[in-house]
């Protein structure tokens, strides 16, 4: 009973590790271009994309 | 042009490039400031296909003075600039950076547009959906976590505190992705219907409140695993169904309108005014120059020309105008300058008159209902009066309010449609993806159901069956040498046949200069700097009025090239079958599905190619209206036409017909009009896209029958109260997941074809070359 005390909320934050990942993959606009980064990863030039 | 795949970009597409880019008002206009005196413009590149393109844009764009930097998004077509707004920064005026941006662009091969409309910000709907289900897809998996300890046998303090931090999870969970369907229930509730979302609104929420009862009184069964594994599964083929719908509307949105929103018109005094098109009045004198789209109907009063007369009969050989000529509204003006005098007015015109016949015939499709809705018309009353019979049925039996109201929500929770909720969606996406593989793109799901019912086919002929493009036929006859002087100084002209020619011109700087000058209606005349007269275009024109036993081919079109008036050698043209035309028409009748050619050309053409193909039933010089009777007549006898056109001239029809499709060549107008978009070549498009569209609707019956099935098996367990929260949770993934690996079944069923692959440009006019053509006649 008491190791669920420390379990049980390690496992919820892992797993709302994942979910805040999730959302802020998308906030971030990676899901924008699907298509475009596939093509992008065979350019050899500096690719960083800049902040805007 | 662009770097690669040729085959996908369409006709319209190469024509929007045509027309002029958007002016530096325009995109200051639609710019947005970023802050730090930057600003942001989206334009629209439909010519950006690969990487490479996406690196030369990236590369050469900020070198044009002022700009910051561009992005380009392949998915969308779209290249972000930012550039910089201070005039006092670089020492430029944000509208020459805007003006040279333009000119950039243009220059690079990549003429952009303009995004047009409010709907253009990302989609909001889509984003809300995917946020929903990322926060079901971890509530289920933790509550599912602690609800596989209780089951597993935990002692009562443990389950209680399981059933206590389930809750805690679930209820917000429930409350954040529940939205969704809580206000589509509420919506059907309020005017007194009933969707599938009210069965769903009405199990979730049900089963959380009898299970927070439960974990109050320390019950043992408690159903927060169920209710918020069912919102994941179906919130998964909300979204599904959502993406496929969105992917449509970005290809509709990326077209633009090509239609004039005014004219110069001719004053009494001469002075020349640009009016807009509700200012134009019958009597006024418009100027139109080549390549001018006619605003209104006229009649042409002074200049000769060659029209494309396109949007009246599909056809795209163009016809000689002169004075006294009829020209409806849309029509195109090809070649020479002219001066009309109005007939009608812009709302009584003929292409009002086109749209104003798309608008009523829209409302013929919307009678359709499509299957998930007919379906849960059926099911949600079904669910609902079996779990409240349930409920008496143990009132009265025990008296126990609840052990009967558990039972109940059992039933309903073991009932809601969740694998009927993916039935539809899954099977759709796989098909549509399916479909796109093979340059096929779908608007909606519910096109995919209609095409699968279509029992007749009518087909347009130029543009569709044909490619309604002339191709020179004889290239292999003609002397190389004459064909580069043909080409070179063809490419000065817009004449279709001309341009035909022009593909041919090798560059390159072995010719002479050539000064030419454009005789609307006749030909092209070039002059070198040596005196010599080289002429190209009709006989009389060439030969200065001598006909040099120059025999005419029969079917063909012909352009003659001569030397100061001597004959040198002669070009025919010819329209040519699409690619799979026969072996469409043939696979479509093995799919039991006849064919019938509506066209609105002359007689003798239309039926060489009916014979050609084995297509017994035809009708020839076929106005826009009546291309919508014979739709509309069809329908009256009980068939679903299938619609297969491309020309502004079959945009009522495509929109009349039960289903429709169109080339991806088609004008924008048809594309918009039409259910289905083929991107590629080859006429086989169609009858794959009814084989697919036919196994996908098996496929989704088969689920129907899957899920139901497992109603038969688990209702009447439910209903005598011996459904688990185990079992329901057992029994409702498993069906889930059977209905999603029977929907995968279709991609083994269906195959991506040869013919998806675009042949290059040159091979096409070799293979025309020696093959003998069907006539499109001048």
């Amino acid at each position: 009973m008491n190791n669920l005390i420390f379990l049980i909320p390690i496992a919820l934050f892992l797993g709302g590790l994942g979910l805040a990942a999730f959302l802020w993959s998308m906030k971030s606009g990676q899901y924008e271009d699907l298509e475009g980064a596939a093509w992008r990863i065979l350019d050899d030039d500096d690719d960083r994309p800049k902040q805007d | 042009m662009s770097c690669c795949a040729a085959g996908t970009e369409s006709a319209a597409e190469i024509e929007a490039l045509r027309t002029e880019g958007p002016s530096a008002e325009e995109m200051w206009l639609s710019s947005r400031p970023l802050g730090d005196g930057l600003r942001q413009v989206d334009l629209i590149v439909p010519g950006v296909h690969c990487g490479a393109c996406i690196a030369l844009l990236e590369k050469e764009l900020p070198s044009v003075k002022g700009v910051d930097h561009a992005r380009v998004n392949l998915s969308t077509r779209r290249v972000a600039v930012v550039f910089g707004a201070d005039a006092a920064g670089a020492g430029d005026h944000p509208e020459t950076v805007l003006t040279a941006l333009g000119e950039k662009l243009k220059a690079l091969g990549y003429p952009a547009h303009l995004p047009g409309g409010a709907d253009e910000a990302a989609d909001p709907a889509m984003r809300e959906l995917l946020k929903a289900l990322a926060v079901a897809g971890f509530a289920s998996m933790n509550v599912m976590l602690l609800s596989v300890s209780v089951w597993s046998g935990a002692e009562a303090a443990t389950r209680d505190l399981f059933h206590w931090i389930s809750a805690l999870i679930a209820a917000p969970a429930l409350i954040y992705s529940g939205r969704v369907f809580f206000r589509s229930a509420w919506g059907a509730l309020r005017h007194g219907r009933a969707n599938m979302d009210v069965p769903i609104s009405l199990g979730v929420g049900l089963a959380y409140a009898i299970s927070l009862h439960e974990t109050i009184t320390h019950g043992e069964h408690a159903y927060f695993d169920a209710s918020v594994t069912l919102l994941f599964f179906l919130l998964a083929g909300r979204t599904l169904d959502h993406m496929m719908r969105e992917k449509a509307r970005s290809a509709v949105r990326n077209l633009v309108r090509l239609s004039p929103r005014g004219a110069m018109v001719i004053r009494d005094n001469g002075a020349r005014d640009y009016l807009a098109l509700d200012e134009i009045e019958p009597g006024m004198r418009l100027a139109i120059a080549p390549g001018d789209r006619v605003p209104v109907d006229g009649r042409v009063v002074s200049g000769r020309s060659d029209m494309d007369f396109a949007v009246v009969n599909g056809e795209s050989a163009p016809q000689l105008v002169e004075a006294g000529s009829l020209t409806p509204a849309g029509t195109l003006n090809l070649t020479g300058s002219l001066v009309l005098e109005v007939t009608r007015r812009a709302r009584d015109s003929f292409l009002a008159e086109m749209v104003a016949m798309m608008e009523a015939a829209e409302s013929g499709r919307a009678g359709y209902r499509r299957i998930a809705d007919r379906a849960s018309a059926i099911y949600a009353p079904a669910v609902h009066l079996l779990a409240l019979g349930t409920f008496i049925g143990w009132m009265m039996v025990s008296g126990d309010w609840r052990m009967a109201m558990l039972t109940a929500v059992a039933v309903l929770i073991i009932t809601c449609p969740c694998a009927l909720g993916l039935a539809v969606p899954v099977v759709q996406v796989i098909a549509a993806g399916r479909l796109f593989e093979n340059g096929v793109m779908v608007k909606d799901g519910s096109a995919m159901e209609r095409l699968a019912q279509a029992d007749h086919v009518v087909f347009d002929k130029t543009g569709t069956l044909t490619r309604g493009k002339p191709l020179l036929i004889n290239a292999a006859a003609v002397t190389q040498e004459h064909l580069a002087i043909a080409a070179r100084i063809a490419r000065a002209s817009r004449h279709p046949l001309s341009q035909a020619l022009a593909g041919f011109d090798a560059g390159g700087d072995r010719l002479p200069e050539f000064h030419i000058t454009e005789t609307p209606g006749d030909g092209v005349e070039a002059i070198t700097d040596d005196g010599d007269v080289y002429r190209l275009g009709r006989a009389v024109f060439a030969l200065d009025g001598r006909d040099a036993g120059v025999e005419r081919a029969q079917d063909a079109s012909q352009v003659i090239l001569s030397k100061n008036g001597a004959f040198l050698d002669i070009f025919l043209f010819s329209d040519q079958l699409r690619r799979g035309a026969a072996q469409a028409v043939a696979r479509l009748a093995a799919l039991g599905v006849d064919a019938e050619i509506l066209s609105g050309d002359r007689e003798a053409p239309v039926r060489a190619l009916a014979g050609e193909l084995g297509v017994s039933a035809y009708v020839a010089g076929v106005r826009p209206r009546g291309k919508v009777d014979r739709i509309k007549a069809l329908t009256a006898e009980g068939r679903k036409p299938l619609m297969v056109g491309d020309g502004l001239n079959d945009a009522p029809a495509l929109s009349a017909a039960h289903v429709s499709m169109a080339p991806a060549s088609a004008a924008d107008v048809g594309r918009m009009a039409a259910d289905f978009v083929f991107l590629h070549d080859s006429l086989e498009a169609v009858p794959l896209a009814i084989e697919v569209s036919r196994k996908a609707g098996s496929l989704i019956r088969q689920n129907f029958a899957l899920a139901i099935a497992y109603n038969c098996i688990a209702v009447p367990a439910a209903v005598l109260g011996h459904a688990t929260p185990l079992i329901a949770a057992l029994a409702m993934s498993s069906s889930s997941i059977l209905v999603v690996l029977n929907s995968l079944r279709l991609r083994r069923k269906t195959r991506v074809e040869g013919f998806a692959r675009p042949a290059a440009p040159e091979q096409v006019s070799r293979a025309a070359a020696s093959a003998p053509g069907f006539g499109a006649g001048v």
